[in-house]
């Protein structure tokens, strides 16, 4: 009885390594492949890494996440990382695995290809996108006018009720630390309270744009390509809206890098900064100015897609990108309450 | 007699193997929850203190006990009435409607909600929450309450009605009591639903506390704000559970003897017809009909190009091996649960059972999370592999197949397993050539249930899943995440058409299950 009773265990175990061996071949292994940890948009990525692989016959693999959630995963993971390269959407997350010493230092003939601006004085990683905030007003509820002079002016009372943002996204949390990076921590904290009395907390950029559209709120801090994209394709979550820009170099013109770097515990280093290098190359910018991402090429040689007012115009302020910091950020959004 | 009281006990008894696993399976449920209590610890009771006590605390809690509170008696309501309608009435149609209302558990809450945004682009808050939690989730009171009053015994409700009593107090005093079991269960399965639920109510940016969580670690990952949010849900969860348990009492409603009901003589609803018809029209239309006529219309916008089938066809193998393994797999832990369970009446029956269902009324974020610090710290071979993420939708989703798992064993006669011991037979070949086979419909149904979870799951998924995977759902979400509404709505059709079948196979086995 005990011989089959063993029988059966065994071959229950057998059974179930056999079922979970074929649900691991979502993860077939080649030698020259790479595993890109990837934030940005997944349609962006995948135009960037087919691209890439028709050139150099090299293949990559993207895990999805979002900013925060796999830079803290990368963290987390540290020397045992299977991530060869790192993609985000913003800054903060990369400065997040840069503080942690994970990047390796990217190839100075990548760097070469990317403005100082849109790139960390370190050389840990570099600007790959760019994005600039905006505030989306309804048309028929805001005129020129009232508009806020400057992001900071929808903490006064007369804006409660009004406006709206993805508190909860990394775009958003992005935008909160230029202002901390500009304005010290006493002024951003008085803005979050000011925001957690009149803003009513959408879950991303696009719900916060639907809502705009819609007329459930005045108007709300997105960044600018959400936009262009809906006009582009049906209009339908736009066509009651414009976009106003800040400029002025105020916190609320504030253009947020997009980051790329590679990773120091990353085993294929050459095919991971060659990925790096194809982003920044002038093909691999020419696919922002083409492709239907409506983000800025970084790029001193490639121009934005026409649809878009130049970079240079919207007189953003200065940052130092790896200066963001996302962990005060979200210990101060907490204290305000807002998460 | 010595002979046969001593085989009777071998056959009921759990065995060393059953209780080992069950123990095995019991200390992983834990897993979630120490990580949580782990990272409250390293919090410090003072920071933890100040994280639980503050208004934002105060707005999820008010936020997600009103959805519970107001959802739960709608659910009832409608899925009893419905039930009642379809079992009981001669509203034209009886036939079709009975499956009918079980199919919206082919359609994935986020789906839901994302067919009533884009119809609705207003909708937001407490009220479309209730909304769009009532028409996703009332058929986990409609089936339950359906095949039970198809097999209740008309002869009472007839005594009753000769003795002088009106239809609606036959309904109230005879019909309802009856019905205890399943609005107790649908009504607990409902709220788990609830507290546990991301993608519909992000969508129309209700905050409860599983969003929160949710926002929390996306800002800040293992964040204590976030365990503590974890933690206030896990207590709402042990209330809910206790709740339950007191309200379900001892209570048993069997029909005595032997012998086969008849079919009940069905109202004549006469000038009522057309409106009662009209009801059932309406809940049609909101539950399925606003999702699928939201899908078409965007698939219509998208034109051929949104079919990238290359995309389609690796997400469809992925989703349908990962939900197909994962149906297995929990469905074989279910068996030893569900054997204690079933068989002894004692605490540690109850504690096994209890702690599946407090884990897997934690949000998937939560056990994922755990799972990725538990993994990474002591078996980084398994990180990332699609073991762990198996073993995360064990937890999450086991209470599912073990209701299956726990109806089918119930009704195993044990004389037969006593007979096959009798004979000569061990254990494990008395369970596999009596127990087995007489569960099997059972089971299946129990894994039918796990791979629709499986198949719509979203939040482990991202977290824990293989490299380069991206399931149904995870391409779904990124798409509509992007403002792709068109591009996404392909996945929706195929998640909710590979969902049809087994939610009918779960609707023929619910009718089935009611004998017990």
């Amino acid at each position: 009885m005990a011989a089959a009773r063993w029988k059966l265990v065994s071959g229950a175990i057998a059974a179930i390594t056999l079922l979970a061996a074929t649900g691991c071949s979502a993860s077939s292994k080649d030698d020259n492949e790479i595993l890109v940890y990837n934030a940005q948009h997944e349609s962006l990525t995948k135009e960037w890494a087919e691209a890439f692989t028709k050139e150099t016959g090299i293949k990559v693999t993207m895990r999805q996440g979002g900013d925060t959630d796999l830079g803290n995963q990368l963290v987390a993971e540290g020397k045992n990382s299977p991530a060869d390269v790192f993609l985000t959407e913003n800054s903060p997350a990369m400065a997040l695995v840069e503080n942690a010493g994970l990047f390796a230092d990217v190839n100075a003939d990548t760097l070469a290809q990317v403005p100082e601006q849109f790139r960390p004085s370190t050389g840990k990683w570099t600007g790959i996108a760019a994005r600039s905030t905006v505030f989306v007003y309804n048309t028929g509820k805001l005129q020129g006018d009232q508009l806020p002079k400057s992001l900071l002016d929808l903490q006064q009372p007369q804006w409660k009720g009004r406006w709206s943002a993805g508190v909860s996204g990394a775009d958003f949390q992005a935008i909160v630390a230029a202002l901390l990076a500009l304005k010290g921590e006493d002024v951003t904290k008085a803005w979050l309270e000011g925001m957690k009395d009149n803003a009513i907390a959408s879950q991303n950029n696009v719900t916060t744009m639907k809502g705009v559209n819609s007329g459930q709120f005045d108007g709300g801090v997105i960044y600018h390509y959400y936009w262009y994209r809906d006009q582009a394709n049906t209009k339908e979550s736009s066509n009651n809206t414009k976009l106003y820009y800040f400029k002025n170099q105020d916190p609320g013109a504030f253009v947020s890098i997009s980051g790329g770097g590679v990773l120091k515990s990353s085993k294929k280093q050459e095919n991971a900064q060659r990925f790096l290098a194809f982003i920044a190359s002038q093909k691999g910018q020419e696919v922002l100015r083409d492709g239907d991402s409506m983000e800025y090429p970084v790029s001193a040689t490639v121009a934005a897609n026409p649809a878009l007012p130049p970079l240079a115009s919207l007189d953003a302020p200065k940052v130092d990108p790896s200066k963001l910091d996302a962990k005060k950020v979200t210990q101060l959004m907490t204290e305000a309450g807002l998460l | 007699m010595a002979v046969r009281t001593a085989v009777a006990s071998r056959a009921t008894r759990p065995g060393l193997l059953v209780t080992i696993i069950a123990l095995l399976l019991v200390a992983a449920t834990f897993v979630p929850l120490g990580y949580i209590v782990s990272t409250l610890l390293s919090t410090g009771f003072h920071e933890t203190a100040q994280l639980v006590f503050r208004p934002r605390v105060g707005e999820l809690l008010r936020n997600t006990v009103s959805l519970v509170v107001i959802t739960v008696p709608v659910c009832l309501v409608l899925g009893i009435g419905l039930a009642w309608i379809v079992e009981r009435t001669d509203v034209p149609g009886t036939a079709w409607w009975g499956p009918i209302f079980a199919a919206p558990l082919a359609v994935p809450a986020f789906v839901n909600s994302y067919g009533w945004v884009s119809a609705f682009p207003s909708l937001n808050g407490l009220w479309a929450g209730v909304l769009i939690a009532t028409v996703s989730y009332f058929p986990l009171v409609y089936l339950p309450a359906a095949a039970t009053l198809r097999r209740l015994d008309p002869a009472v409700e007839e005594s009753a009605r000769a003795l002088g009593s009106g239809p609606i107090a036959v309904f109230v005093r005879i019909v309802l009591p009856q019905l205890r079991l399943a609005i107790l269960g649908g009504g607990l399965l409902i709220s788990l639903h609830l507290l546990a639920e991301y993608g519909a109510f992000a969508m129309i940016r209700f905050s409860t506390f599983t969003t929160a969580i949710f926002e929390q670690y996306q800002s800040s990952f293992a964040g204590a704000a976030g365990s503590t949010l974890a933690g206030v849900l896990v207590v709402l969860c042990l209330v809910l559970l206790a709740g339950e348990a007191a309200a379900r009492g001892n209570a048993r409603y069997a029909r005595i003897g032997s012998g086969v009901p008849r079919a009940a003589i069905r109202v004549r609803l006469g000038i009522n017809k057309i409106p009662v018809f009209l009801l059932l029209a309406a809940a049609l239309v909101a539950a399925l009909g606003v999702p699928l006529w939201t899908i078409i219309r965007w698939l219509r916008i998208g034109g051929s190009k949104v079919w990238v089938m290359d995309d389609i066809g690796e997400s469809l193998g992925q989703t349908i091996g990962l939900a197909a393994t994962a149906a297995v797999v929990t469905t074989l832990c279910a068996f030893p649960v569900a054997w204690i369970a079933v068989r002894s009446t004692s605490r540690f029956a109850r504690i096994i059972e209890g702690a599946n269902y407090i884990t897997s009324s934690l949000p998937g974020i939560v056990i994922a999370l755990a799972l990725v610090t538990v993994s990474i710290r002591w078996l980084p071979a398994l990180y990332q592999t699609a073991a762990t993420v198996l073993a995360a939708y064990t937890l999450m989703f086991l209470p599912r197949a073990l209701v299956g798992v726990r109806a089918g064993l119930a009704q195993v006669p044990i004389g037969l397993e006593e007979v096959s011991q009798a004979l000569g037979k061990s254990r494990p070949v008395t369970f596999l050539l009596v127990t087995l086979r007489l569960t099997a419909p059972a089971a299946a149904s129990a894994a039918a249930m796990v791979f629709v979870a499986v198949a719509t799951e979203l939040t482990a998924t991202l977290l824990l899943a293989p490299n380069g995977t991206r399931t149904l759902a995870m391409r779904f979400w990124s798409l509509s995440g992007e403002l792709d509404y068109a591009a996404a709505a392909p996945y929706a059709l195929i998640m909710i058409i590979a969902a049809v079948p087994v939610t009918y196979l779960l609707f023929t086995q619910s009718r089935k299950a009611a004998g017990l």
